[in-house]
């Protein structure tokens, strides 16, 4: 209890400790990326921006960002979509076997990737059809979408249906309120949904590792390739990168959706 | 809210369609592979055997990775218990002003890449490392530590990325309590470290057991982390698929351990959900 200095101070120790221990490894990737020594790590020999212009040139890193980017994009579209036509579906109405969906669509998250990414190969190999991105693309989808059910479920657990309801009682029928009253009250939800979608999905590696075709890397997998061999400093600065993206986008997110927010209810204050 | 009888299920069905084809159907294709050969020549001829079952369970080899998986998952998150349930009650009963902004910190690292913050390990443990460097430059050290490629990297590895989830469970339980409650133990005399060990603790205990399951679950099935932070003797069982099916291509093999561990892993959630309740695990996943 605060106040009991002994023991408060010895938890609020152990806390910053246990923060260190989470943050510390992140803040030397970061720190190292910036490091022009040859083999990377420590000590730190000044400041540079070396790797990154190495990294800006290493071709196989650009095709691989750009596949991570354009999978994530669209793992987020239509995850997005399925997912928020089934957090609509679960909270909005009520229906025999409501429960036992929802706890089912939100079972893949305790199944190991490497189970999903052994089952839809094999499922694929009897179907005799080769590795594809479209197959990569349906795998991300799957994987993201128990995520963003539970988020988009949360928030709209949390909206009234006051205005909805005072929509339809105006004469609006189902699809005109909820494209003018449910979808923007639902935006921060639904933004919130698609920036976890297109987070998992540019970060997953195990079930990608199963599932992408030969030519095909993301940034995780070649990071992972590049472990293998051997540890090039560029990973740092490939690393820092990504830090910056998917510690960004929440961000970008948020502000966004707050300002979307605040103007849509300013307009519609009575 | 309205009772409709086709609209739900007709907004559901993209959703259920994509599970069936990318969930239900496949895993139960590998449950009917596992029971199929592998032959040398094609990825399997569709033999009805139980040998693949009939190896996994017999060969001690495939029951000493998975006790080692287990072990290395539950020191992971018993690790996770010990360090995170002071900070969850530093979270949930501190009265500073930036409480919010230290939550949002602790949700920062689920935004982070795995892969980097596994890897970042290497830069702390590894011979060019943090930890060599600072104590060869202070001359303690005739030659660098080997501190990567074991087993206790790999329970660090783990423990940083299971740590926000078994704090956020703890703390989102500790949170909602009833302050009162433990306000009347202390008022009936008990001191403070007892009102906390008969009565915070029990209270907390849903967010215990439902951060410890999500630790142990995701702990049992990592296999970038043991991978990259792991010598060859710290294999788990994630590997041991991989390995069986991408390199030594004997799909029905790798099928079969597959549904063991999966099997293993959902008995563990079915015992759980008797016994506790899933409620607790959702709810800390939608902060």
């Amino acid at each position: 209890m605060p106040g009991n200095n002994v023991r408060w101070n010895m938890i609020r120790f152990s806390t910053v400790l246990v923060y260190l221990f989470l943050f510390l490894p992140i803040v030397a990737v970061i720190l190292l990326s910036f490091n022009p020594r040859q083999f990377g790590g420590f000590p730190i020999e000044g400041v540079s921006l070396r790797w990154y212009a190495e990294l800006f040139h290493n071709g196989t890193i650009r095709r691989a960002a750009h596949t991570s980017l354009v999978l994530g994009a669209q793992t987020a579209v239509i995850a997005s979509v399925l997912g928020v036509l089934a957090s609509m579906a679960l909270m909005r109405f009520r229906f025999r076997g409501r429960n036992f969906i929802g706890s089912m669509l939100i079972m893949p998250i305790l199944v190991p990737e490497v189970v999903l990414g052994v089952a839809l190969l094999l499922f694929l190999r009897w179907l005799s059809m080769p590795r594809s991105y479209p197959l990569l693309l349906m795998g991300h989808v799957l994987i993201t979408l128990p995520f963003v059910i539970l988020v988009v479920q949360a928030r709209l657990a949390g909206m009234r249906t006051d205005y909805e309801e005072a929509a339809r009682s105006l004469g609006a029928n189902s699809i005109q309120a909820f494209f003018s009253i449910t979808l923007p009250l639902m935006l921060p939800a639904v933004l919130a949904g698609m920036v976890f979608a297109f987070t998992i999905s540019f970060d997953d590696i195990t079930a990608t590792l199963f599932w992408k075709s030969a030519g095909t890397e993301t940034i995780p997998t070649e990071i992972f390739a590049m472990l293998r061999n051997s540890i090039s400093p560029q990973i740092n600065a490939l690393g820092t990168l990504m830090i910056v993206l998917t510690v960004s986008l929440p961000l970008l997110a948020g502000v966004i959706a707050r300002g979307f927010a605040r103007g849509k209810t300013q307009k519609r204050v009575v | 809210m309205a009772r409709h009888r086709f609209k739900p299920w007709l907004m559901l069905s993209p959703t259920l369609v994509a599970y069936l084809f990318l969930l239900t159907i496949p895993v139960a294709f590998v449950a009917v592979y596992s029971f199929w050969l592998g032959s040398a020549t094609r990825l399997a001829t569709r033999q009805w055997t139980l040998q693949n079952w009939s190896s996994l369970l017999a060969d001690p080899f495939y029951w000493a990775i998975l006790g080692q998986t287990a072990r290395i998952a539950l020191l992971a998150t018993l690790g996770c218990v010990i360090l995170g349930y002071p900070v969850a009650y530093f979270l949930a009963r501190s009265r500073i002003r930036n409480k919010s902004f230290l939550v949002l910190l602790l949700l920062l690292p689920f935004w982070i890449s795995y892969i980097i913050r596994t890897l970042s390990w290497i830069n702390i443990l590894g011979t060019d490392g943090l930890v060599n460097s600072l104590l060869g430059g202070m001359g303690l050290l005739h030659a660098p530590l080997q501190l990567l490629y074991n087993e206790v990297a790999v329970i660090m590895g783990l423990m940083q990325y299971l740590l926000p989830f078994m704090i956020l469970n703890i703390y989102v339980v500790l949170d909602g309590l009833d302050r009162n409650i433990e306000a009347s133990a202390a008022s009936l005399g008990a001191p403070p470290f007892r009102v906390f060990l008969e009565v915070t603790l029990p209270l907390s205990a849903p967010g215990l057991a439902a951060g410890a399951l999500l630790c142990f679950v995701l702990g049992s099935g990592t296999y970038v982390t043991p991978m990259i932070l792991g010598g060859p003797g710290n294999a788990m069982f994630a590997q041991l698929i991989y390995n069986t099916i991408i390199v030594q291509l004997d799909w029905p093999m790798g099928a079969a351990m597959s549904m063991l561990l999966l099997a293993l892993l959902t008995g563990l959630v079915l015992v759980y959900n008797r016994f506790v309740g899933l409620g607790q695990v959702y709810k800390s996943l939608a902060v």
